[in-house]
């Protein structure tokens, strides 16, 4: 595409596309700048709360826990893997973009696999978090956690926000492992070897590479800062 | 779009793809590294180990969007319509983070009722300079 590409050329003047990209793509952008924003407020309030809080729970005592290792106190250590998965199938969704513009559908057809697989087991941690927090008494509402200067809870914004925050942040997940495996049944069933190009693997690429994006912010605002 | 690809290109894609996968997990190992290091020795503060989460955020932010959502090889024209209005975030956490920290200092100098805001303000010299 580069090649086409000159410094000469009038983008505005009409005849092709100011943004040198398809329509499918420039609205695909769009959607996930408004998607931007409604993450941005989400947790721009949660900051907000935070700011307005004489205290606030610490979250290496909230997040220590890891499956089938009982009470062995392993702060963070659980959370790195979920996000090591998220960066995982994020790479493999690229290579399945990368492998769509060779017109290797044998390759797509491997990487798309992986990427769903690793969104299961990225949304399957997820569950295995909430229920571990669930079953120590932490939900909407309820905040079993002391602050990190000792003093009791005096509110559950710390719990409201991390699982409104977390819940929608899985639902894209979730609508994103729902688009993944639609694409993956057209490629398979050869939709876009018939049309001639893999432009719908990289429209959802963008979707799937703002959510790991997105936990990317997540991952620092409830299990860092 | 017509592709003029090659398997020495593609060879070179995948190259660059996994280098950015290696980034972006190296820093994951910082950020997680800090913060035990941070655990185990109490250093560095608290104040100077949340400044460079944010920085390696930001910096894990770039190479996604960049390399894996490929913004970075789209023209200009692409480029500034999605991260211009992306700018208004700057006053959007700048404003209401503040706006956090003037109520919990107008509370905390009102802890039954709350006070009009010209009577907190002197208090603490200026409180909407935050």
């Amino acid at each position: 595409m580069d090649n086409a590409v000159t410094a000469k050329k009038k983008w505005w003047s009409g005849g092709s596309s100011p943004f040198n990209v398809s329509y499918g793509k420039l609205m695909m952008w769009y959607f996930l700048i408004s998607d931007a924003f409604t993450f941005g407020a989400l947790l721009i309030a949660y900051g907000t709360q935070r700011f307005m809080a004489e205290a606030w729970p610490d979250p290496n005592v909230v997040f220590h826990s890891f499956p089938f290792m009982g009470h062995a106190d392993m702060p963070l250590v659980f959370v790195s893997l979920m996000t090591f998965i998220l960066i995982m199938s994020s790479v493999t969704m690229v290579l399945a973009v990368n492998a769509g513009h060779y017109m290797d559908r044998k390759s797509v057809v491997k990487w798309l696999s992986l990427t769903i697989i690793g969104g299961i087991m990225f949304l399957s941690c997820q569950a295995w978090e909430w229920m571990h927090l669930h079953e120590i008494g932490a939900w909407w509402g309820s905040n079993p956690f002391p602050n990190a200067d000792g003093t009791a809870a005096i509110s559950t914004n710390f719990v409201d926000f991390f699982f409104t925050i977390t819940g929608f942040h899985g639902l894209h997940v979730t609508s994103g492992v729902v688009l993944n495996i639609i694409v993956l049944i057209n490629v398979l069933k050869g939709t876009y070897e018939h049309r001639g190009h893999y432009e719908m693997v990289e429209k959802v690429g963008l979707y799937w590479h703002f959510v790991d994006l997105v936990w990317v912010f997540v991952f620092t605002c409830f299990y860092l800062l | 779009m017509a592709h003029t690809h090659n398997a020495a290109d593609r060879q070179a894609s995948i190259k660059k793809i996994w280098k950015t996968f290696w980034i972006l997990l190296g820093i994951t190992v910082v950020e997680v590294g800090m913060a035990f290091v941070h655990l185990e020795l109490g250093w560095p503060s608290r104040m100077l180990l949340n400044a460079l989460f944010i920085i390696l955020t930001v910096a894990k932010a770039y190479y996604i969007v960049s390399e894996f959502m490929h913004l970075g090889h789209e023209i200009k024209n692409l480029v500034w319509t999605v991260l211009m209005p992306l700018t208004l975030f700057i006053w959007f956490i700048i404003a209401f983070l503040a706006d956090g920290d003037s109520w919990k200092n107008m509370r905390r100098n009102a802890p039954s009722a709350p006070l009009p805001a010209e009577k907190v303000a002197p208090a603490h010299g200026g409180g909407n300079h935050h």
